[in-house]
């Protein structure tokens, strides 16, 4: 407890030390004065013999002292008084940095909550995704889905696995819940056994499904979401046993599952089982999503070894009806590609964010570079009492030191100032964020954050301070105490470090600009693309879906579905109606299906390439603004008649028959069951995963067709076309109208079709903004630098210009030799920060759409608008130089 | 400005020395300087404040320990006075001392190589 009683009684032995020095020194006076020296010959002598003092002084207080740590601790203090004594120098330094650094902090909350921290669920990194490829299904097996598991799939791979704790199949969907105040169309998950297992959360109240309630034909159960039970039950815990009704159908509530749970990227309302009869399963009906948890120790080269095992089980013990070819698969080449469940979750969303990140990163460095701009001027007018500091006794170091603290304070104040507009910077980005960004619900501030805010905090301070440190350390005291205070003319030496600066700063803008320029042409060749749709601000979308036992009969769905139709007609300001099982860009997942075309021959086990098909009303091409190439629309009577008839794509058209016209005539259909239907339109190629992806080719059959499965579609998105889409009274006539028909309808998904669209190209506008944001942010601090810059120099060579103007210069020979430094300056900077860009936007490639990652354009473009923004940058500060009238400059010397 | 050629104690050297000198007697810091300064025939140029250091050390090391006094000119002064474990280490660090002198001498004297 020694040093404890030190610590606090340091005050006192310093206190004694000096008294004690004092006295020695008194002591040494008296008796060289008894040796007959003058009072005042006597002190000068003590004090020479006695040493530096205040060195002597410090030195033995050390031996009490922590001594590197009080040291720090008084930088800190000197630090914060130096700060104290220029407060704009402080302001503008501060708020340079806070701002960098709020940024930074914003966009790493985002990596940090999206890509970096693991999913919600125990022991998250045991979790994969049963993803697979399958080439030889092209269609059908997307690049981001991968071939979905089929019922089949899931029974043998549950019961052969050898690699698995657990796995099961979800799909997500939407279902109608009526029997309480209005009917509602809710989002929800079925899900099979070990589904629940798999993420293992447990529920907030009740219980998990057991395998009894996954028995075909069994209790019907279901789980609700804790956002479901708050909003519709008051998050009344007696729920558990009551029931409601989905789908027309009773359930029995069994447990609620706790706030912020998600089944992998789906929020959802209700969750209910599968309940698979074995007895009914084919191989086909590829649409269900497979997770599973890997065992302990096995790895996903094993797990994926072991479904490709389970392949061949599959496709002996199941089978798609009497006479189909099981092994027809093989042609699929379907092929395992276990990957950890995150990654599903983030798919390619990684790519964006660490764009996002490294130009945020770049914008940081430009404002150090200002910082340290700053700190070089701030430095070069405290040389006087550095060489003061350094006379006194101090060394290089503690020089080095007290200024680097300095500077790391500065960084660390900035930080903190940072990381409270970072909150603010957090909750903009979530609003501004695509609403399809993953989790991005879970992005917040976290100690993570805050940590990676305060290291960069300080490590900016140690980058902006290191090179004013190292510079104005040196030894040249004599020199700065001797000329301290005269206006010499710099030296080209001195101006070499800010001259470093401006060029990477104009680099480093390039680049940013740069990739904010290709965001932007990017987005405009985006907006030159024919969706397939017009005019979508005025075209009202709304989805409904009416339950089998609600209707059973499929030509009365459909009379339902076009009773609707004709009420929504009727509403004053609708120009025209339509439904479509599916809005291109909606976002569902899409169907597909052989289509074999009557003129074509497909030999043995072939089959024909999957199509994307939709159904689709009459008049809702039309509506929708879709043109037909070729052809007509069908007609109701022509729906109801059952008459096979069938549209196609304009792209399918042409592969299938060369031109357009060449197709209407021709005959398609599904499988062999199935009458040949007549082409009797193509239709405009239509973007149907949104304006990036290439338009697919897509079969339009009618909304009841003569089908294996249920012959109508029941759920279907209707498309109104008038000016009053969007607003509440339209809305309000279209409930009325819809309810009009059938009151236990509920409406979902109803936006305007502009909203649906927006949302497609959600990413893209939102890296545009990020990357406009950080172009801006870099030209902004770019040109500040600059400024500031030509503005300190040419201040400092005021005498020089006064001469010069004296000697008979004019203005204008001035003013160019100032411009002329600017624009090599310029020059090298544009030049650098092309090769840069050159290397770096090729990292973007897969986020710019119509242009490429060197487009000449864009490059010129941007070096030419920093090049005239340096130049102005310049032109200011040196138009003043020219006003400079040499009397004046020149008087104080 | 040239210096006089000075040399350098050793580390330890000035340490030695005042503990050395204590164990005569107690004293405050300016007779403990004149009174070195005075054994030693006025050879070691010691700069007189560079005894606080290292009497501050000793005391931390406990071993000198000060109480206020008077002197022998009636002031008020920290006398010094060495402690027990003071002078162990006095007697230490004497015989590595004198063990390295003799090395060193050896060393340094004539003939033999």
């Amino acid at each position: 407890m020694k040093w404890l009683r030190q610590l606090f009684s340091r005050r006192q032995i310093y206190r004694e030390l000096s008294e004690e020095i004092q006295t020695h020194l008194d002591e040494k006076t008296e008796e060289l004065m008894a040796d007959g020296m003058s009072r005042e010959d006597a002190k000068q002598a003590a004090l020479r013999q006695f040493g530096n003092i205040g060195l002597i002084e410090e030195k033995s207080r050390n031996v009490w002292a922590w001594p590197t740590l009080e040291d720090v601790l008084y930088d800190i203090r000197y630090g914060l008084r130096a700060l104290r004594h220029s407060p704009v120098f402080t302001a503008v330094a501060l708020l340079t940095i806070a701002i960098g650094i709020a940024a930074n902090a914003a966009v790493f909350s985002v990596v940090n909550s999206v890509l970096l921290k693991p999913l919600n669920y125990p022991n998250a990194e045991e979790l994969v995704a049963l993803h697979q490829a399958a080439p030889g299904a092209e269609g059908l097996a997307d690049f981001e889905n991968g071939l979905l598991l089929s019922a089949s799939m899931y029974v043998t791979y549950a019961e052969h696995n050898q690699t698995f704790q657990s796995l099961g199949v979800w799909i997500a969907g939407t279902a109608n819940v009526t029997g309480m105040a209005e009917p509602e169309q809710v989002r929800t998950v079925s899900v099979s056994d070990g589904v629940l297992q798999t993420l293992g959360v447990p529920p907030a109240v009740g219980r998990w499904f057991s395998q009894a309630d996954q028995v075909p034909n069994g209790p019907r159960r279901v789980i609700l979401s804790y956002g479901y039970w708050q909003r519709r039950f008051g998050g009344d815990r007696t729920v558990i046993g009551r029931n409601i009704t989905v789908d027309s159908q009773s359930r029995e509530i069994v447990g609620v599952m706790p706030q912020g749970f998600r089944f992998v990227d789906s929020d959802f309302d209700l969750t209910m089982p599968l309940a698979f009869n074995r007895g009914q399963l084919i191989l086909a009906g590829f649409g269900f999503h497979g997770i599973a948890r890997l065992k302990l120790g096995a790895t996903l080269t094993q797990a994926d070894a072991d479904l490709a095992r389970m392949l061949p089980i599959w496709m002996d013990s199941w089978s798609n009806g009497p006479g189909t070819n099981p092994h027809i698969y093989e042609t699929w080449r379907i092929t395992p590609m276990i990957r950890p469940l995150k990654q599903q979750v983030i798919g390619n969303v990684g790519e964006l964010l660490w764009v996002v990140m490294g130009t945020i990163g770049v914008v940081m460095l430009i404002a150090c570079a200002n910082v340290t701009n700053l700190l070089l001027v701030r430095f070069e007018a405290r040389q006087q009492e550095l060489a003061v500091r350094t006379a006194l006794g101090a060394g290089r170091a503690r020089i080095i030191r007290g200024l680097l603290v300095e500077s790391v304070m500065l960084g660390i104040m900035g930080g903190f100032v940072g990381v409270g507009l970072a909150y603010a910077g957090v909750r903009l980005l979530v609003a501004i964020g695509p609403t399809n960004l993953p989790r991005l619900n879970e992005v917040a501030i976290d100690a993570r954050t805050l940590a990676f805010t305060f290291v960069l905090s300080g490590l900016s301070g140690l980058l902006f301070g290191l090179i004013p440190a190292l510079k104005y350390s040196g030894p040249r005291t004599g020199s700065a105490l001797v000329s301290g205070g005269r206006t010499v003319s710099v030296s080209r030496e001195r101006h070499r470090a800010r001259n470093l600066l401006v060029i990477g700063q104009v680099a480093m803008a390039l680049v940013l600009l740069m990739s904010a320029g290709l965001m932007i042409r990017t987005f405009g060749a985006l907006r030159k693309v024919d969706p397939g749709f017009g005019d979508p601000q005025h075209l009202q979308a709304v989805r409904i879906s009416i339950p089998e036992l609600l209707i059973s009969e499929p030509e009365r769905v459909t009379r339902t579905q076009k009773a609707i139709l004709d009420k929504l007609s009727a509403i004053a300001g609708v120009k025209s109606v339509g439904f479509v099982s599916e809005m291109p860009m909606e976002g569902f997942d899409s169907e597909w299906d052989e289509i074999f075309a009557q003129d074509k021959v497909y030999s043995g086990d072939l089959i024909a390439p999957l199509r994307l098909y939709k159904n689709i009303s009459p008049g809702l091409l039309q509506t929708a603004g879709t043109r037909l190439v070729a052809g007509r629309e069908m007609t109701w009577s022509e729906v109801y008649a059952l008459q096979p008839v069938v549209l196609v794509s304009e792209n399918l058209a042409r592969e299938m028959w060369g031109t357009p016209s060449a197709a209407i005539g021709k005959h398609v259909r599904e499988f062999s069951q199935m009458p040949w239907h007549e082409v009797i339109g193509v239709v405009q190629d239509v973007r149907e995963k949104g304006l990036q992806e290439k338009s697919p080719e897509i079969v339009y059959w009618a909304p009841l067709v003569r089908n294996r499965f249920d012959p109508a579609i029941r759920t279907v998105t209707f498309v109104i076309r008038s000016e009053r889409a969007g607003t509440d009274s339209f809305l309000n006539e279209v409930r009325a109208a819809v309810w009009s028909v059938n009151s236990e309808l509920p409406l979902a998904s109803v936006q305007t079709v502009q909203e649906v669209y927006d949302k497609s190209v959600a990413r893209t506008s939102f890296t545009l903004v990020m990357l406009g944001i950080a172009g801006t942010m870099a030209l902004a601090l770019g040109i500040i630098g600059i400024y500031g810059v030509r503005s300190y120099t040419i201040s400092q060579r005021k005498r020089e210009i006064g001469i010069r103007l004296a000697l008979g210069a004019r203005g204008g020979d001035v003013l160019q030799m100032i411009l002329r430094q600017g624009t090599k300056l310029a020059l090298v900077g544009v030049v650098i920060g092309i090769g840069g860009a050159f290397a770096l936007t090729r990292l973007m490639t897969n986020l710019l759409f119509g242009v490429t990652a060197h487009d000449p354009l864009t490059f010129a473009a941007v070096a030419v608008l920093l090049i005239v923004v340096v130049l102005l940058a310049c032109y200011i500060p040196a138009r003043r130089a020219t006003l400079i009238d040499p009397s004046v400059a020149l008087r104080y010397e | 400005m040239k210096k006089p050629i000075q040399r350098d104690l050793f580390p330890g050297a000035l340490e030695m020395m005042i503990l050395r000198t204590l164990r005569r007697q107690p004293m405050h810091g300016y007779a403990l300087v004149q009174q070195i300064k005075r054994t030693s025939d006025n050879v070691l140029q010691i700069e007189e404040g560079s005894l606080y250091p290292a009497l501050q050390r000793l005391l931390k090391e406990d071993f000198v320990k000060a109480e206020w006094g008077i002197s022998s000119t009636n002031r008020r002064v920290r006398i010094y006075k060495l402690t027990a474990a003071g002078g162990k280490h006095l007697e230490r660090e004497l015989s590595s001392f004198e063990r390295m002198l003799k090395g060193i001498s050896l060393v340094l004297a004539p003939g033999e190589l």
